[in-house]
Protein backbone atom coordinates (compact mmCIF):
# COMPACT_ATOMS: atom_id res chain seq x y z
CA UNK A 1 0.00 0.00 0.00
CA UNK A 2 1.32 3.43 -1.17
CA UNK A 3 2.07 5.90 1.82
CA UNK A 4 -0.44 8.81 1.98
CA UNK A 5 0.85 11.83 2.52
CA UNK A 6 -1.16 15.13 3.14
CA UNK A 7 0.42 17.81 1.19
CA UNK A 8 -2.40 20.70 1.65
CA UNK A 9 -5.74 20.80 3.20
CA UNK A 10 -8.94 23.24 2.97
CA UNK A 11 -11.26 22.71 5.97
CA UNK A 12 -14.83 23.87 4.79
CA UNK A 13 -17.09 24.44 7.76
CA UNK A 14 -20.88 25.23 7.61
CA UNK A 15 -22.73 26.03 10.11
CA UNK A 16 -26.08 25.25 12.02
CA UNK A 17 -27.32 27.90 14.57
CA UNK A 18 -30.25 27.54 16.91
CA UNK A 19 -31.13 31.24 18.25
CA UNK A 20 -34.13 31.14 20.68
CA UNK A 21 -35.87 33.95 20.58
CA UNK A 22 -36.89 36.50 22.93
CA UNK A 23 -40.36 36.85 22.60
CA UNK A 24 -42.42 37.07 25.76
CA UNK A 25 -44.64 34.24 24.80
CA UNK A 26 -44.82 31.15 22.53
CA UNK A 27 -44.04 30.41 18.90
CA UNK A 28 -48.51 29.57 18.41
CA UNK A 29 -49.71 30.05 21.51
CA UNK A 30 -49.56 32.49 24.59
CA UNK A 31 -47.95 30.42 27.33
CA UNK A 32 -44.60 32.25 28.29
CA UNK A 33 -41.73 31.80 27.02
CA UNK A 34 -38.71 32.33 29.80
CA UNK A 35 -36.58 30.37 30.88
CA UNK A 36 -36.32 28.98 34.79
CA UNK A 37 -39.52 28.39 35.37
CA UNK A 38 -41.12 25.59 37.87
CA UNK A 39 -41.34 22.50 35.62
CA UNK A 40 -44.29 22.17 33.30
CA UNK A 41 -45.54 25.69 34.39
CA UNK A 42 -45.00 27.07 31.10
CA UNK A 43 -47.72 24.62 29.05
CA UNK A 44 -50.97 24.94 27.97
CA UNK A 45 -53.11 22.86 25.32
CA UNK A 46 -51.38 24.14 22.10
CA UNK A 47 -48.19 23.26 23.52
CA UNK A 48 -49.15 20.03 25.08
CA UNK A 49 -50.95 19.53 21.29
CA UNK A 50 -54.58 18.45 22.65
CA UNK A 51 -57.01 17.91 20.18
CA UNK A 52 -59.01 21.24 19.27
CA UNK A 53 -56.19 23.61 19.68
CA UNK A 54 -55.45 26.02 17.20
CA UNK A 55 -52.03 27.31 16.63
CA UNK A 56 -51.80 31.00 16.12
CA UNK A 57 -48.70 32.80 14.87
CA UNK A 58 -46.53 35.13 17.03
CA UNK A 59 -46.08 38.19 15.28
CA UNK A 60 -42.81 39.34 17.56
CA UNK A 61 -41.21 36.45 16.34
CA UNK A 62 -41.80 36.29 12.77
CA UNK A 63 -40.59 40.15 13.18
CA UNK A 64 -38.13 39.45 14.94
CA UNK A 65 -36.58 36.80 12.00
CA UNK A 66 -37.27 39.03 9.61
CA UNK A 67 -35.06 41.62 11.33
CA UNK A 68 -32.34 39.25 11.80
CA UNK A 69 -32.55 38.21 8.29
CA UNK A 70 -32.23 41.86 6.90
CA UNK A 71 -29.17 42.19 9.49
CA UNK A 72 -27.70 39.04 7.81
CA UNK A 73 -28.07 40.70 4.05
CA UNK A 74 -31.20 37.94 3.48
CA UNK A 75 -33.90 38.15 0.90
CA UNK A 76 -36.87 38.15 2.68
CA UNK A 77 -39.57 35.96 1.37
CA UNK A 78 -42.86 38.09 0.51
CA UNK A 79 -44.56 34.61 0.78
CA UNK A 80 -43.72 31.80 2.92
CA UNK A 81 -45.61 28.71 5.06
CA UNK A 82 -45.44 26.30 7.63
CA UNK A 83 -44.49 22.83 7.07
CA UNK A 84 -44.89 19.49 9.76
CA UNK A 85 -41.71 17.71 10.45
CA UNK A 86 -42.76 14.65 12.01
CA UNK A 87 -41.05 12.17 13.99
CA UNK A 88 -41.43 10.22 17.38
CA UNK A 89 -39.83 11.23 20.61
CA UNK A 90 -40.64 11.85 24.15
CA UNK A 91 -40.03 15.91 24.26
CA UNK A 92 -42.43 16.41 21.09
CA UNK A 93 -45.76 16.39 22.33
CA UNK A 94 -47.49 16.22 18.80
CA UNK A 95 -45.28 14.05 17.00
CA UNK A 96 -44.23 17.14 14.95
CA UNK A 97 -42.55 20.02 14.65
CA UNK A 98 -43.39 23.36 13.19
CA UNK A 99 -40.98 24.18 11.24
CA UNK A 100 -40.61 25.63 7.25
CA UNK A 101 -39.49 23.42 5.20
CA UNK A 102 -39.08 24.88 1.20
CA UNK A 103 -40.58 28.36 2.02
CA UNK A 104 -37.74 29.65 4.62
CA UNK A 105 -38.66 33.31 5.94
CA UNK A 106 -35.06 34.26 4.95
CA UNK A 107 -32.81 33.11 1.88
CA UNK A 108 -29.33 33.79 0.18
CA UNK A 109 -27.80 36.31 2.47
CA UNK A 110 -24.23 37.73 2.54
CA UNK A 111 -21.87 38.74 5.52
CA UNK A 112 -18.93 40.78 5.50
CA UNK A 113 -16.86 38.89 8.69
CA UNK A 114 -13.94 41.39 9.93
CA UNK A 115 -11.27 38.61 10.75
CA UNK A 116 -8.76 38.91 13.58
CA UNK A 117 -6.05 40.18 11.25
CA UNK A 118 -8.07 42.42 9.71
CA UNK A 119 -9.30 40.58 6.84
CA UNK A 120 -13.03 40.65 5.63
CA UNK A 121 -14.61 37.47 4.81
CA UNK A 122 -17.80 37.14 3.20
CA UNK A 123 -19.92 34.67 4.51
CA UNK A 124 -23.14 32.97 2.30
CA UNK A 125 -26.08 32.25 4.40
CA UNK A 126 -28.27 29.80 3.06
CA UNK A 127 -31.29 30.46 4.82
CA UNK A 128 -32.54 31.59 8.18
CA UNK A 129 -36.31 30.03 9.02
CA UNK A 130 -38.47 29.79 11.74
CA UNK A 131 -39.52 26.72 14.06
CA UNK A 132 -40.35 25.84 17.35
CA UNK A 133 -38.54 24.41 19.89
CA UNK A 134 -39.13 21.18 21.39
CA UNK A 135 -39.20 20.18 25.00
CA UNK A 136 -35.98 19.06 27.61
CA UNK A 137 -35.63 15.41 28.40
CA UNK A 138 -33.77 14.48 30.83
CA UNK A 139 -32.44 11.16 32.07
CA UNK A 140 -31.46 11.87 35.70
CA UNK A 141 -34.04 13.88 38.16
CA UNK A 142 -32.81 16.74 39.72
CA UNK A 143 -30.04 17.09 41.89
CA UNK A 144 -28.26 14.56 39.78
CA UNK A 145 -29.78 11.66 41.27
CA UNK A 146 -29.98 8.30 39.11
CA UNK A 147 -33.45 7.40 37.89
CA UNK A 148 -34.21 4.42 35.70
CA UNK A 149 -36.63 6.19 33.69
CA UNK A 150 -36.51 9.66 31.56
CA UNK A 151 -38.45 12.99 32.32
CA UNK A 152 -39.98 15.71 30.40
CA UNK A 153 -40.38 19.11 30.98
CA UNK A 154 -42.65 21.26 28.59
CA UNK A 155 -41.39 24.81 29.42
CA UNK A 156 -39.39 24.97 26.33
CA UNK A 157 -41.66 22.94 23.93
CA UNK A 158 -43.09 26.04 21.14
CA UNK A 159 -40.48 28.52 21.60
CA UNK A 160 -39.58 30.05 18.47
CA UNK A 161 -36.30 29.11 17.52
CA UNK A 162 -34.77 30.48 14.08
CA UNK A 163 -32.76 28.45 12.66
CA UNK A 164 -29.68 29.93 10.20
CA UNK A 165 -27.67 27.80 7.83
CA UNK A 166 -24.74 29.26 6.57
CA UNK A 167 -22.88 28.00 3.04
CA UNK A 168 -19.55 26.30 3.83
CA UNK A 169 -17.57 29.44 3.85
CA UNK A 170 -15.43 29.05 6.68
CA UNK A 171 -11.91 27.59 7.07
CA UNK A 172 -10.58 27.26 10.54
CA UNK A 173 -12.31 27.09 14.00
CA UNK A 174 -11.23 30.27 14.51
CA UNK A 175 -13.06 31.86 11.62
CA UNK A 176 -16.34 30.26 12.90
CA UNK A 177 -16.36 31.19 16.42
CA UNK A 178 -15.80 34.60 15.05
CA UNK A 179 -18.70 34.39 13.48
CA UNK A 180 -20.74 33.08 16.23
CA UNK A 181 -19.89 35.61 17.94
CA UNK A 182 -20.76 38.10 15.58
CA UNK A 183 -23.70 36.77 15.48
CA UNK A 184 -24.14 37.12 19.27
CA UNK A 185 -23.76 40.64 19.27
CA UNK A 186 -25.87 41.04 16.20
CA UNK A 187 -28.88 39.61 17.67
CA UNK A 188 -28.47 41.13 21.20
CA UNK A 189 -28.05 44.31 19.26
CA UNK A 190 -31.36 43.97 17.40
CA UNK A 191 -32.61 43.42 20.59
CA UNK A 192 -34.52 39.37 19.32
CA UNK A 193 -32.30 37.45 21.92
CA UNK A 194 -30.71 37.58 25.01
CA UNK A 195 -28.39 35.18 23.21
CA UNK A 196 -26.69 33.73 26.30
CA UNK A 197 -24.40 30.91 25.75
CA UNK A 198 -24.72 29.82 29.48
CA UNK A 199 -28.18 29.60 28.90
CA UNK A 200 -28.37 27.72 25.89
CA UNK A 201 -29.94 30.84 24.10
CA UNK A 202 -27.40 29.84 20.93
CA UNK A 203 -26.58 26.09 19.47
CA UNK A 204 -23.55 25.69 17.38
CA UNK A 205 -23.69 22.89 15.04
CA UNK A 206 -20.55 22.83 12.39
CA UNK A 207 -20.33 20.16 9.49
CA UNK A 208 -16.98 19.42 8.81
CA UNK A 209 -15.29 18.05 5.93
CA UNK A 210 -11.64 18.47 4.46
CA UNK A 211 -10.56 18.72 0.69
CA UNK A 212 -6.65 16.45 1.04
CA UNK A 213 -4.33 17.12 -1.77
CA UNK A 214 -1.81 14.28 -1.72
CA UNK A 215 1.54 13.84 -3.20
CA UNK A 216 0.33 13.65 -6.28
CA UNK A 217 -1.64 16.45 -6.60
CA UNK A 218 -5.03 14.34 -6.23
CA UNK A 219 -7.44 15.70 -3.93
CA UNK A 220 -9.42 13.60 -1.64
CA UNK A 221 -12.82 15.01 -0.15
CA UNK A 222 -13.81 13.61 3.29
CA UNK A 223 -17.48 12.62 4.19
CA UNK A 224 -19.02 16.00 5.83
CA UNK A 225 -20.02 15.18 9.88
CA UNK A 226 -21.94 17.59 11.92
CA UNK A 227 -21.17 18.50 15.76
CA UNK A 228 -24.42 18.44 17.68
CA UNK A 229 -25.64 21.22 20.28
CA UNK A 230 -22.58 23.22 20.86
CA UNK A 231 -22.73 26.23 23.49
CA UNK A 232 -19.58 28.07 23.57
CA UNK A 233 -17.51 30.01 21.61
CA UNK A 234 -14.57 27.98 22.81
CA UNK A 235 -15.81 24.45 22.24
CA UNK A 236 -17.03 25.76 18.71
CA UNK A 237 -13.24 26.81 18.24
CA UNK A 238 -11.62 23.46 19.67
CA UNK A 239 -14.10 21.34 18.39
CA UNK A 240 -14.40 22.19 14.97
CA UNK A 241 -10.16 22.45 14.30
CA UNK A 242 -10.38 18.83 16.12
CA UNK A 243 -12.96 17.14 13.72
CA UNK A 244 -11.19 18.79 10.75
CA UNK A 245 -7.83 17.49 12.00
CA UNK A 246 -9.52 14.04 12.98
CA UNK A 247 -10.97 13.55 9.47
CA UNK A 248 -7.21 14.12 8.17
CA UNK A 249 -5.74 11.54 10.81
CA UNK A 250 -7.83 9.28 9.41
CA UNK A 251 -7.27 9.69 6.16
CA UNK A 252 -3.48 9.26 6.20
CA UNK A 253 -4.42 5.91 8.53
CA UNK A 254 -6.37 4.35 6.91
CA UNK A 255 -7.33 5.93 3.63
CA UNK A 256 -11.18 6.28 4.64
CA UNK A 257 -13.07 9.48 3.81
CA UNK A 258 -14.95 8.94 6.46
CA UNK A 259 -19.38 8.13 6.39
CA UNK A 260 -21.78 11.19 6.66
CA UNK A 261 -22.37 10.79 10.47
CA UNK A 262 -22.96 12.85 13.46
CA UNK A 263 -20.67 13.74 16.23
CA UNK A 264 -20.60 14.54 20.16
CA UNK A 265 -18.25 16.90 21.80
CA UNK A 266 -16.37 15.21 24.86
CA UNK A 267 -15.00 18.48 26.75
CA UNK A 268 -13.19 16.13 29.57
CA UNK A 269 -11.08 14.40 27.07
CA UNK A 270 -11.23 17.42 24.87
CA UNK A 271 -12.16 15.24 21.71
CA UNK A 272 -15.38 14.67 19.28
CA UNK A 273 -16.91 11.18 19.58
CA UNK A 274 -18.88 8.97 16.41
CA UNK A 275 -22.61 9.06 17.33
CA UNK A 276 -24.44 7.89 14.23
CA UNK A 277 -24.28 7.61 10.58
CA UNK A 278 -26.65 9.76 8.54
CA UNK A 279 -26.51 7.12 5.66
CA UNK A 280 -30.55 7.23 5.41
CA UNK A 281 -32.18 10.13 3.97
CA UNK A 282 -33.94 12.23 6.32
CA UNK A 283 -37.90 10.89 6.40
CA UNK A 284 -39.15 13.77 8.17
CA UNK A 285 -42.22 13.49 5.38
CA UNK A 286 -42.44 17.18 5.66
CA UNK A 287 -46.19 18.73 4.87
CA UNK A 288 -48.13 22.09 5.20
CA UNK A 289 -49.23 21.88 8.34
CA UNK A 290 -53.11 22.77 7.43
CA UNK A 291 -53.60 24.17 11.03
CA UNK A 292 -51.53 27.61 10.08
CA UNK A 293 -51.97 30.30 6.85
CA UNK A 294 -49.46 31.80 4.87
CA UNK A 295 -47.12 34.54 5.80
CA UNK A 296 -46.99 37.34 3.33
CA UNK A 297 -44.58 39.81 4.27
CA UNK A 298 -45.70 43.39 2.44
CA UNK A 299 -43.37 46.29 1.66
CA UNK A 300 -44.78 48.52 4.30
CA UNK A 301 -44.23 45.74 7.02
CA UNK A 302 -40.95 45.04 5.77
CA UNK A 303 -39.85 49.12 5.36
CA UNK A 304 -41.06 49.81 9.02
CA UNK A 305 -38.90 46.47 10.25
CA UNK A 306 -36.17 48.36 8.21
CA UNK A 307 -37.16 51.53 9.95
CA UNK A 308 -37.36 49.99 13.77
CA UNK A 309 -33.71 48.07 13.01
CA UNK A 310 -32.15 51.42 12.11
CA UNK A 311 -28.06 51.36 11.60
CA UNK A 312 -26.22 48.10 11.97
CA UNK A 313 -23.45 47.19 13.57
CA UNK A 314 -21.11 46.69 10.86
CA UNK A 315 -22.79 50.05 9.31
CA UNK A 316 -21.93 51.87 12.72
CA UNK A 317 -18.56 51.08 12.58
CA UNK A 318 -17.72 51.26 9.11
CA UNK A 319 -18.97 55.41 9.43
CA UNK A 320 -17.06 55.54 12.50
CA UNK A 321 -14.00 54.62 10.95
CA UNK A 322 -14.56 56.61 7.59
CA UNK A 323 -16.70 59.70 8.22
CA UNK A 324 -15.40 59.95 12.11
CA UNK A 325 -12.14 58.95 11.20
CA UNK A 326 -11.79 56.37 14.27
CA UNK A 327 -9.50 54.08 15.02
CA UNK A 328 -10.80 50.51 14.11
CA UNK A 329 -10.85 48.89 17.42
CA UNK A 330 -12.48 51.99 19.10
CA UNK A 331 -14.93 52.05 16.73
CA UNK A 332 -15.90 48.77 16.88
CA UNK A 333 -15.99 49.31 20.76
CA UNK A 334 -18.51 51.93 20.43
CA UNK A 335 -20.92 49.76 17.93
CA UNK A 336 -20.91 46.26 19.47
CA UNK A 337 -24.43 47.59 21.34
CA UNK A 338 -26.92 49.97 20.37
CA UNK A 339 -27.10 51.71 23.82
CA UNK A 340 -23.55 52.30 23.51
CA UNK A 341 -23.52 53.50 20.07
CA UNK A 342 -26.82 55.78 20.91
CA UNK A 343 -24.81 57.44 24.14
CA UNK A 344 -21.43 57.96 21.71
CA UNK A 345 -24.18 59.16 19.33
CA UNK A 346 -25.48 61.63 21.47
CA UNK A 347 -21.99 62.82 22.84
CA UNK A 348 -21.39 63.75 19.50
CA UNK A 349 -24.92 65.27 18.91
CA UNK A 350 -23.84 68.34 21.99
CA UNK A 351 -20.87 69.42 19.64
CA UNK A 352 -18.13 66.67 21.22
CA UNK A 353 -15.43 66.13 18.30
CA UNK A 354 -15.57 62.65 17.74
CA UNK A 355 -11.95 61.49 18.73
CA UNK A 356 -12.31 63.27 21.93
CA UNK A 357 -15.93 61.88 22.25
CA UNK A 358 -14.20 58.25 21.73
CA UNK A 359 -11.79 59.13 24.00
CA UNK A 360 -14.24 60.17 26.68
CA UNK A 361 -16.59 56.89 26.04
CA UNK A 362 -13.31 55.01 27.08
CA UNK A 363 -13.35 56.48 30.38
CA UNK A 364 -16.95 56.03 31.08
CA UNK A 365 -16.44 52.35 30.20
CA UNK A 366 -13.56 52.25 32.41
CA UNK A 367 -15.62 53.58 35.35
CA UNK A 368 -18.47 51.52 34.04
CA UNK A 369 -16.87 48.34 34.53
CA UNK A 370 -15.57 48.95 37.94
CA UNK A 371 -19.42 49.33 39.01
CA UNK A 372 -20.07 46.48 36.56
CA UNK A 373 -22.36 48.76 35.21
CA UNK A 374 -23.05 49.55 31.17
CA UNK A 375 -22.10 53.33 29.80
CA UNK A 376 -25.64 54.58 29.80
CA UNK A 377 -26.69 53.58 33.18
CA UNK A 378 -24.12 55.16 34.49
CA UNK A 379 -26.34 58.40 35.39
CA UNK A 380 -24.87 60.70 33.75
CA UNK A 381 -25.89 62.45 30.83
CA UNK A 382 -24.48 62.46 27.36
CA UNK A 383 -25.14 66.37 27.35
CA UNK A 384 -22.15 66.39 30.33
CA UNK A 385 -19.90 64.56 28.39
CA UNK A 386 -20.15 67.14 25.90
CA UNK A 387 -19.64 69.40 27.94
CA UNK A 388 -16.40 68.14 29.55
CA UNK A 389 -15.40 67.41 25.84
CA UNK A 390 -15.87 71.28 25.54
CA UNK A 391 -13.87 72.36 28.58
CA UNK A 392 -11.26 70.28 26.84
CA UNK A 393 -11.33 72.14 23.42
CA UNK A 394 -11.43 75.64 25.71
CA UNK A 395 -8.06 74.33 27.33
CA UNK A 396 -9.69 74.67 30.51
CA UNK A 397 -9.41 71.23 31.31
CA UNK A 398 -6.14 68.86 30.51
CA UNK A 399 -6.61 66.66 27.79
CA UNK A 400 -6.36 63.67 30.03
CA UNK A 401 -9.06 60.86 30.59
CA UNK A 402 -7.91 60.56 34.12
CA UNK A 403 -9.25 63.64 34.58
CA UNK A 404 -12.32 63.20 32.61
CA UNK A 405 -13.32 60.21 35.35
CA UNK A 406 -12.60 62.48 38.10
CA UNK A 407 -15.34 65.18 36.76
CA UNK A 408 -17.65 62.22 35.86
CA UNK A 409 -17.13 59.99 39.15
CA UNK A 410 -18.36 63.86 40.59
CA UNK A 411 -21.23 63.80 37.96
CA UNK A 412 -22.22 60.48 39.10
CA UNK A 413 -22.46 61.83 42.59
CA UNK A 414 -24.60 64.85 41.46
CA UNK A 415 -25.14 65.99 38.54
CA UNK A 416 -24.68 69.92 37.60
CA UNK A 417 -22.83 71.75 34.63
CA UNK A 418 -19.23 69.65 34.25
CA UNK A 419 -17.38 73.32 34.44
CA UNK A 420 -18.80 73.88 37.58
CA UNK A 421 -17.72 70.21 38.79
CA UNK A 422 -14.36 70.54 37.18
CA UNK A 423 -14.00 73.84 39.23
CA UNK A 424 -14.54 72.53 42.54
CA UNK A 425 -12.28 69.20 41.95
CA UNK A 426 -9.52 72.16 41.25
CA UNK A 427 -9.03 70.56 37.78
CA UNK A 428 -9.74 73.70 36.17
CA UNK A 429 -6.72 75.22 34.27
CA UNK A 430 -5.81 78.51 34.77
CA UNK A 431 -5.72 80.60 31.43
CA UNK A 432 -4.62 84.23 32.80
CA UNK A 433 -1.43 84.63 31.35
CA UNK A 434 -0.15 86.81 34.15
CA UNK A 435 -0.48 84.13 36.44
CA UNK A 436 2.03 82.25 34.06
CA UNK A 437 4.04 84.68 33.77
CA UNK A 438 4.53 84.79 37.62
CA UNK A 439 4.79 81.13 37.71
CA UNK A 440 7.67 81.52 35.19
CA UNK A 441 10.00 84.11 36.60
CA UNK A 442 9.58 82.44 39.91
CA UNK A 443 11.00 79.20 38.56
CA UNK A 444 13.67 80.63 36.35
CA UNK A 445 15.13 82.91 39.04
CA UNK A 446 15.81 79.32 41.20
CA UNK A 447 16.71 77.05 38.06
CA UNK A 448 19.34 79.00 35.72
CA UNK A 449 21.35 75.73 34.94
CA UNK A 450 17.56 73.90 32.66
CA UNK A 451 17.39 77.56 31.47
CA UNK A 452 21.02 77.94 29.74
CA UNK A 453 20.58 74.36 28.64
CA UNK A 454 17.67 75.14 26.55
CA UNK A 455 19.47 78.69 25.27
CA UNK A 456 22.51 76.68 24.57
CA UNK A 457 20.49 74.65 22.23
CA UNK A 458 18.97 71.50 23.81
CA UNK A 459 15.19 71.93 23.22
CA UNK A 460 14.67 68.67 25.19
CA UNK A 461 15.26 71.16 28.41
CA UNK A 462 11.74 72.98 27.31
CA UNK A 463 9.86 70.17 28.33
CA UNK A 464 11.56 69.74 31.66
CA UNK A 465 11.36 73.63 31.86
CA UNK A 466 7.27 72.77 31.58
CA UNK A 467 6.91 70.51 33.54
CA UNK A 468 8.49 72.28 36.55
CA UNK A 469 6.34 75.36 36.19
CA UNK A 470 3.53 72.82 35.74
CA UNK A 471 4.52 71.45 39.31
CA UNK A 472 5.39 74.72 40.99
CA UNK A 473 1.98 76.04 40.55
CA UNK A 474 -1.18 73.64 40.30
CA UNK A 475 -3.50 74.09 37.47
CA UNK A 476 -2.07 76.09 34.86
CA UNK A 477 -2.35 75.56 31.07
CA UNK A 478 0.31 73.72 29.64
CA UNK A 479 0.01 75.35 26.11
CA UNK A 480 -0.30 78.89 27.71
CA UNK A 481 3.20 77.82 30.09
CA UNK A 482 4.79 76.58 26.96
CA UNK A 483 4.25 79.53 24.73
CA UNK A 484 5.05 81.73 27.81
CA UNK A 485 8.75 80.11 28.04
CA UNK A 486 9.01 80.34 24.67
CA UNK A 487 8.50 84.11 24.26
CA UNK A 488 10.73 84.66 27.48
CA UNK A 489 13.55 81.99 26.71
CA UNK A 490 13.66 83.74 23.11
CA UNK B 1 -43.23 10.61 -12.58
CA UNK B 2 -46.96 9.06 -13.84
CA UNK B 3 -48.27 5.78 -13.19
CA UNK B 4 -46.42 5.70 -9.20
CA UNK B 5 -46.15 2.43 -8.23
CA UNK B 6 -46.44 1.55 -4.71
CA UNK B 7 -45.51 -1.90 -3.25
CA UNK B 8 -46.35 -3.28 0.01
CA UNK B 9 -42.93 -2.75 1.46
CA UNK B 10 -43.58 0.96 1.02
CA UNK B 11 -46.71 0.32 3.03
CA UNK B 12 -45.01 -1.07 5.47
CA UNK B 13 -42.23 1.54 5.74
CA UNK B 14 -44.30 4.17 5.98
CA UNK B 15 -46.52 2.59 8.50
CA UNK B 16 -43.09 1.81 10.30
CA UNK B 17 -42.31 5.85 10.12
CA UNK B 18 -45.89 6.87 11.33
CA UNK B 19 -45.49 3.72 14.57
CA UNK B 20 -48.53 1.66 13.07
CA UNK B 21 -48.81 -1.80 13.37
CA UNK B 22 -50.56 -3.00 10.41
CA UNK B 23 -51.39 -6.82 9.70
CA UNK B 24 -50.88 -8.44 6.08
CA UNK B 25 -54.67 -7.78 5.21
CA UNK B 26 -54.39 -3.95 6.30
CA UNK B 27 -50.95 -4.21 4.78
CA UNK B 28 -52.96 -5.18 1.47
CA UNK B 29 -55.79 -3.16 1.70
CA UNK B 30 -53.80 0.14 1.96
CA UNK B 31 -51.29 -0.30 -0.45
CA UNK B 32 -54.49 -0.72 -2.75
CA UNK B 33 -55.57 3.15 -0.99
CA UNK B 34 -52.39 4.48 -1.34
CA UNK B 35 -51.97 3.27 -4.87
CA UNK B 36 -55.53 5.23 -5.73
CA UNK B 37 -53.97 8.05 -4.31
CA UNK B 38 -51.36 8.15 -6.24
CA UNK B 39 -53.21 7.75 -9.55
CA UNK B 40 -55.21 10.72 -8.48
CA UNK B 41 -52.16 12.22 -8.01
CA UNK B 42 -50.56 11.63 -11.46
CA UNK B 43 -53.71 12.78 -13.08
CA UNK B 44 -53.16 16.30 -11.30
CA UNK B 45 -49.70 16.52 -12.56
CA UNK B 46 -51.16 16.17 -16.50
CA UNK B 47 -52.23 19.82 -15.85
CA UNK B 48 -50.25 22.77 -17.19
CA UNK B 49 -49.43 24.70 -13.94
CA UNK B 50 -46.32 26.75 -15.07
CA UNK B 51 -47.21 30.39 -14.31
CA UNK B 52 -49.37 29.39 -11.62
CA UNK B 53 -49.09 30.48 -7.81
CA UNK B 54 -48.14 27.78 -5.44
CA UNK B 55 -51.11 27.20 -3.14
CA UNK B 56 -50.42 26.25 0.52
CA UNK B 57 -53.24 26.52 2.16
CA UNK B 58 -57.10 25.81 0.84
CA UNK B 59 -58.05 29.13 2.89
CA UNK B 60 -57.98 32.71 1.15
CA UNK B 61 -56.26 33.71 4.31
CA UNK B 62 -52.94 34.66 5.50
CA UNK B 63 -51.26 36.61 8.19
CA UNK B 64 -53.23 35.58 11.33
CA UNK B 65 -51.09 36.75 13.64
CA UNK B 66 -51.55 37.18 17.41
CA UNK B 67 -49.26 39.98 19.18
CA UNK B 68 -46.82 38.61 21.87
CA UNK B 69 -48.90 38.74 24.94
CA UNK B 70 -48.64 35.98 27.79
CA UNK B 71 -51.80 34.06 28.53
CA UNK B 72 -52.13 31.88 31.72
CA UNK B 73 -50.76 28.49 31.61
CA UNK B 74 -52.63 25.11 33.04
CA UNK B 75 -51.87 24.07 36.25
CA UNK B 76 -49.12 21.20 36.51
CA UNK B 77 -51.77 19.08 37.12
CA UNK B 78 -54.14 19.68 34.54
CA UNK B 79 -50.94 19.67 32.39
CA UNK B 80 -49.92 16.33 33.68
CA UNK B 81 -53.56 14.80 34.14
CA UNK B 82 -53.38 12.55 31.08
CA UNK B 83 -50.18 11.49 31.28
CA UNK B 84 -49.66 7.70 31.79
CA UNK B 85 -47.38 8.33 34.09
CA UNK B 86 -45.76 11.11 35.90
CA UNK B 87 -42.78 11.58 38.39
CA UNK B 88 -43.33 14.87 40.77
CA UNK B 89 -44.03 17.48 38.15
CA UNK B 90 -42.46 16.34 34.87
CA UNK B 91 -43.93 13.09 32.51
CA UNK B 92 -41.81 10.37 33.04
CA UNK B 93 -41.06 8.13 29.98
CA UNK B 94 -38.88 5.09 29.36
CA UNK B 95 -35.31 5.42 29.63
CA UNK B 96 -33.94 7.07 26.33
CA UNK B 97 -30.62 5.24 26.13
CA UNK B 98 -27.76 6.66 23.81
CA UNK B 99 -30.21 9.33 22.34
CA UNK B 100 -29.28 13.01 22.00
CA UNK B 101 -30.14 15.49 25.19
CA UNK B 102 -33.02 16.87 23.04
CA UNK B 103 -34.85 16.83 19.75
CA UNK B 104 -34.71 19.76 18.25
CA UNK B 105 -32.99 20.58 15.63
Amino acid sequence: MSERICKSFKILVGMEIHVQLATKSKMFTGAANGFGGEPNTQVDPVVLGLPGTLPVMNKKAVEYSIKVGLALGCQIARQCKWDRKSYYYPDLPKNYQISQYDLPLCSTGMYDLILKDGRVKSIRIRRAHLEEDAGKLMHEAPGGYAIDWSIVDLNRAGTPLLEIVTEPDFESGEEVAAFGQELQKIVQYLGVSEAQMQMGHMRFEPNINVHITDQNGIVHKTAITEIKNLNSFSVLQRATDYEAQRQIRQWQDTGSLGKKSTYGWDEVHGRTFHQRDKEEANEYRYFPDPDLVPVHVDDLWLSNLKLEIGELPTARRKRYVEVLGLKEKDAAILATDRETGDFFEAVLAGGAPAPRASTLMEALRELANDTGQSVSKLGVSPQRIAEIAKLVTDNKIAASKEIAKKIVSALVEKDAPAEETAKQLGLLQSSDTGEVDAAIDALLATNPPAMADYQGGKQAALGSLVGMVMKSVRGLNPKLVQEGLKKRLG
Amino acid sequence: MPDSQISIEDTRHVATLARLSLDESKLQKFTGQLQNILKYVDKIRQLDTAGVEPMAHALPLQNVLREDVVEPSLTVEEVLQNAPETDGPFFKVPKIIGGDEDSAG
